[in-house]
């Protein structure tokens, strides 16, 4: 939480979210961590946000989503035949096999959540860049924030890896397009979540005053 | 009051946090049982049918020899799970029974289980996975088991009991030397 002591955009004071401590905001080295001393939560930390760069990254993470989600993350021969799976093959055939709550959750999880997230993010960026604040920014910030912990591409990814040692012992196992997809998009979502959203209202509300 | 910045209605602390935090404690620890003895995954292949719960495809694991898989797929089914149902039932006694032991400590502990509680997903992406790609008519064919998503219901239940806890309610009981701090 940030503390507006002024007319300043940039607010002054910083509390720790896990113990309540209040801290004057200093300065940091770039790339440098601010943490709490009393219980060691990550405070703010000081990686500028390049809006370019970050809606850069953002756009390359939404093309890159779609190739992980057309094409078949796993390809498995067995006694002749070929069969592969894509993300949606799962979530269907869970589905179909009487199991909602697992296909739920794969596509809210694997699909859902980090589809909004770059879309949102989008949203935000695009406006923020040309000079504007978008309308419902604080209601999109809000969403982005909540809907971190559900993402899981990166839970996915270490999902298809043990899939296919499963297998390997009576199959062959081959990978797929979309595996190369989710590896590089589990690290595009790594980069670009790992911005500090707080530099976002910052800047938006440098532009509004 | 709300937040003049972002909108948001300001609360001292998060709303009923440890009321909230023990109703989905409880229930995950009720579909625990379930998760762990309910099939996750019903498999049958020309030689033979059988049904495995998280136990046993870890074992099955290791006896292939994938034993660095099978120490993953242990930690993020079985270890992750009971210590997130322990550690938050662990914070959310001592911040009622008003310990004043460990703080920086607890409060790091749930630091780690808010960061780990996620990767308790693998095994239901693992099911999902082979349900979709093993269907080889009578050579083999992967049906997903009821443990599935009774364990899958454990993973959203946790994350949802570390979402509820405020830690800061760790911070609440004043030390002794120190005047009382105004009741909340």
């Amino acid at each position: 939480m940030a503390v507006q002591t002024g007319d300043d955009s940039k607010p002054e004071l910083v509390i720790c979210e896990h113990c309540d401590s209040v801290y004057q905001r200093s300065p940091l080295p770039a790339g440098a961590v601010a943490r709490c001393l009393q219980c060691g939560a990550e405070l703010y930390r000081n990686r500028r946000v390049d809006l370019d760069t970050m809606l850069a990254l953002t756009v390359t993470s939404m093309i890159v989503m779609a190739i992980a989600n057309a094409y078949p993350v796993v390809w498995m021969d067995l006694g002749g035949q070929s069969r592969s799976v894509t993300l949606w093959g799962a979530v269907l055939s869970s589905y179909d096999a009487g199991v909602g709550l697992v296909a739920v959750v794969s596509a809210a999880c694997i699909f859902l959540m980090p589809l909004l997230q770059i879309a949102v993010l989008i949203y935000v960026l695009v406006p923020l860049r040309a000079g504007r604040v978008p309308q419902y920014f604080a209601s999109a910030m809000h969403a982005l924030r909540r809907m971190q912990p559900w993402s899981m591409v990166e839970v996915f990814l270490l999902g298809i890896l043990v899939s296919a040692v499963k297998l390997a012992a009576d199959a062959a196992i081959s990978p797929g397009i979309g595996l190369w997809g989710f590896a590089l998009l589990t690290y595009l979502l790594t980069l670009i979540t790992s911005y500090d959203l707080h530099e976002l209202w910052d800047l938006a509300a440098e532009e509004q005053s | 009051m709300r937040c003049r910045r972002c909108g948001t209605s300001i609360h001292r602390r998060k709303p009923e946090s440890i009321a909230r935090t023990w109703a989905f404690l409880i229930a995950a620890a009720i579909l625990y049982l379930p998760a762990n003895l309910l099939p996750i995954m019903l498999t049958s292949t020309l030689l033979e049918q059988r049904s495995d719960t998280i136990l046993s495809g870890v074992a099955a694991l290791w006896r292939d020899g994938a034993w660095d898989i099978a120490i993953i797929v242990f930690v993020a089914s079985v270890v992750v799970p009971i210590l997130k149902i322990g550690v938050i039932a662990l914070l959310l006694w001592s911040v009622q029974s008003g310990a004043r032991w460990r703080r920086s400590e607890r409060t790091r502990l749930y630091r780690i289980v808010e960061f780990v509680g996620h990767w308790s997903m693998l095994d239901v992406f693992v099911v999902a996975l082979l349900v979709g790609l093993v269907h080889f008519r009578s050579f083999a064919d992967v049906q997903p088991g009821p443990g599935a998503v009774a364990f899958a219901a454990v993973v959203v239940l946790t994350m949802l009991a570390s979402m509820s806890f405020d830690p800061r309610l760790i911070w609440d009981v004043p030390a002794k030397n120190l005047p009382p701090a105004p009741k909340s």
